[in-house]
């Protein structure tokens, strides 16, 4: 990872950032959709490397944030019974649901495990068979693949007690949806680069060219996002809105065909609720009707009415309306260690990472 | 409902601290306690003592670096060290599975009595309980240490003030600041961080922690991560005698360095910046924290010793730990600040300013 370092350069990073500042000419507001930019611009205080005219929004790109309650709410429900074990990745675990977490669960007696591949439930699966093994599905297109990789490999293997709880989301349907609201005005996109490398860049041609906002898909590192707001820049100068990559060296127009391949034998687009954002038609991912056997959500799940927290504004964060200080329950009643919404939960949200390295108030 | 015990109450982050705090110190609450040092130093006719204990529960018990034999070990003699203290003597007690594998047992057993050897403090008492299958996972270690200060003891104040210092049952020493002719009498402690020093670390940050999760989770790399494990007593004595008046030693273990400095700045009311650049990290740790998306000032160490002293000191006490084997990447990382106070600030590569706080629960890797 020697290669990182040249992406982390001091010096190159103020002479890009005094190129913003040269060239912008009027207020631009820039949303960095994915989560992961979120927390490179806070960890390496980029947002004080920009000239005021330039502001940076946080979109709603943690797949652990736009995790419906109800969903987790359901999920939970499965596992109460006996004979299930809950399978997640990691960052699911505190995220609380209308009533509890996983790790509330856990503690309590449900058998929750972490794994950080798919594939290691499909391993759990087999060395339990008289259990049934459920997945929680969460993430974008840069997890979704691996996800259907377990379940092809479940169904290679005839392992029928392995099964998925999807609550897969799709970023360019939530990004159409993003500028179609009139309440949110948005002068750029910072696309996400991971994503990217699976979908390609093409996927944000129609954002670019039907709803006319530029589009620059960046890599992570301080280097990459800060060259990429100035070619955000340029283009607003120019009156373009392109989609272009600065992420090069790991994405490209057509994306991975093999990862796209094998998510579309597994899964099909649904309409899906995103946390704080509502219902977004087209933004999910279902298990397509040849592997119904493997959906779990199809069976039937009682989990009660959510109780969602009414002080909880992150919807307007999602959507770039308020920043993070200004919801009436940040660092007072919603904390990292008692998140209430879903933006403290993940140290990819955006109140955490305001939390966590934000500006002393 | 009710609420319930969470593998986060255990990581030594927020969590942890608010556990201590809400529950251990409102009924345990005493002046040796309340310091929550990494050992209570208790003054006893004829001088002082330090005392500590902590548990062990690891898994894998045995790991690239160590095992938990040599953690029990290294663990308490370093708790002892952050005091400013040479180990004496140590306890240990065993919780063993039922079931457990004897050989496994002797091999933890021999590794213990190998790194208390390489240390010279005898394990003088103990005690063995067995649980039924499944009540316990395999070896759980408990160690108690008491040690007496490697700086020969420093003139007492002639009249003790009546509710702190001196005379028995034991109690505190004075108060930071409080001592005689101006000399802290209490130091090293949390609570003697004082505006100007500068702030040291023995060398690389997550070495221990990444090669617990990695050996864990059978994620491999290029070349395998070992656990930074080791006794730092004599490292410390190395230390002491560059400069007898080091204000701080903390040891950052769980919660790592970012929570040890926490503790410290909000203890001994100052601000602490550190400088993210200067942090000496080995590379296939770096590499794994990226991976898994972990701070590595947050992954636990349990072979470092982060140090505050006075900045006309910090040289020779550098010095001096780069010519022992355990501080050869020794570095000053950062300064102390009057204010804010209770924070603390990392200046990152690209000099900017971030809060650095300490984790809220168990470390998470993140899904992409």
């Amino acid at each position: 990872m020697k290669y990182v370092d040249e992406f982390r350069d001091g010096a190159l990073a103020l002479s890009l950032a005094d190129a913003i500042r040269r060239e912008c000419r009027h207020p631009l507001k820039l949303m960095e959709v994915c989560g992961t930019h979120t927390m490179a611009i806070a960890r390496y205080g980029i947002r004080r490397l920009l000239p005021d005219q330039v502001r940076l929004i946080s979109g709603p790109g943690c797949p652990v944030c736009v995790t419906a309650q109800d969903e987790i709410d359901r999920f939970i429900e499965l596992g109460r019974s006996p004979d299930t074990i809950l399978v997640t990745f990691g960052d699911m675990i505190r995220v609380p649901g209308s009533r509890a977490s996983l790790e509330d669960e856990r503690a309590r007696g449900a058998d929750v495990r972490v794994v950080y591949s798919p594939l290691d439930a499909v391993e759990i699966a087999a060395a339990n068979p008289d259990r049934r093994v459920v997945f929680f599905g969460i993430g974008f297109e840069t997890t979704t693949p691996a996800v259907a990789l377990s379940v092809l490999e479940a169904q290679k293997t005839n392992l029928a007690n392995y099964q998925v709880f999807s609550a897969h989301k799709t970023i360019p349907p939530a990004m159409i949806a993003l500028v179609s609201d009139p309440e949110v005005a948005i002068d750029g996109f910072i696309c996400p680069g991971h994503v990217s490398a699976i979908i390609g860049s093409a996927a944000y041609e129609p954002v670019a060219r039907d709803c006319g906002i530029p589009c620059v898909v960046a890599g992570f590192e301080p280097l990459d996002i800060l060259q990429a707001i100035l070619m955000l820049v340029r283009q607003a100068v120019d009156g373009r809105s392109e989609v272009e990559v600065e992420y090069s060296r790991a994405v490209s127009r057509e994306g991975n065909q093999a990862a796209l391949d094998c998510m579309r034998k597994v899964f099909v687009p649904c309409d899906a609720e995103w946390r704080g954002l509502g219902v977004i038609p087209g933004s999910g991912l279902e298990l397509r009707p040849e592997f119904s056997s493997v959906e779990s959500r199809k069976s039937k799940v009682e989990s009660g009415k959510p109780k969602v927290s009414t002080e909880c504004e992150c919807g307007s964060i999602l959507k770039g309306l308020k920043p993070p200080r200004a919801c009436r329950a940040f660092g007072k009643a919603c904390a990292p260690e008692h998140p209430l919404g879903p933006c403290m939960v993940s140290s990819e949200g955006a109140c955490a990472a305001e939390y966590r390295y934000g500006a002393e108030s | 409902m009710s609420e319930v015990i969470l593998l986060a109450h255990g990581a030594g982050g927020r969590k942890s601290a608010d556990l201590i705090r809400d529950l251990f110190l409102r009924h345990f609450g005493n002046p040796a306690l309340n310091v929550l040092g990494d050992s209570a130093v208790l003054e006893i006719p004829g001088g002082k003592v330090a005392f500590t204990t902590d548990s062990f529960v690891v898994d894998p018990l045995f790991f690239p670096g160590g095992d938990i034999g040599k953690l029990a070990v290294c663990g308490t003699v370093n708790d002892l060290a952050a005091a400013g203290a040479r180990p004496l003597a140590l306890s240990a007690a065993f919780i063993l599975e039922e079931g457990l594998d004897l050989d496994t047992l002797e091999r933890v057993v021999a590794s213990m009595a190998r790194t208390a050897s390489e240390v010279g403090v005898p394990i003088v008492t103990g005690d063995t309980k067995v649980v039924p299958r499944g009540s316990a996972d395999r070896i759980f270690i408990t160690t108690s240490g008491i040690g007496i200060p490697f700086v020969a003891q420093r003139q007492t104040p002639p009249q003790p003030s009546p509710q702190r210092g001196g005379g028995y049952p034991p109690t505190l020493p004075p108060r930071c600041g409080e001592g005689w002719g101006g000399v802290c009498l209490c130091a090293p402690s949390p609570e003697c961080a004082a505006q100007g020093d500068a702030v040291i670390l023995s060398g690389t940050i997550a070495d221990h922690g990444m090669a617990v999760m990695t050996c864990r989770e059978g994620i491999s790399f290029e070349s395998e991560i070992e656990s930074d494990c080791a006794p730092l007593d004599t490292l410390v004595a190395s230390m002491l005698e560059a400069c007898p008046d080091i204000h701080c030693l903390r040891d950052p273990t769980r919660g790592g360095v970012a929570t040890s400095l926490n503790e410290i700045a909000v203890q001994s009311g100052v601000c602490i910046e550190i400088y993210e650049p200067a942090i000496p990290v080995n590379e296939n740790v770096r590499v794994a924290c990226e991976l898994l998306g972990i701070d590595p000032l947050h992954v636990a160490n349990e072979g470092k010793m982060l140090a505050i002293v006075p900045q006309e000191c910090a040289e020779a006490v550098v010095e001096a730990m780069r010519a022992h084997p355990y501080g050869r990447r020794a570095c000053v990382i950062g300064r102390v600040q009057e204010r804010p106070a209770g924070r603390v600030h990392l200046r990152t590569a690209l000099g900017s300013l971030r809060i650095l706080d300490i984790p809220a629960g168990d470390l998470l890797p993140r899904i992409c």
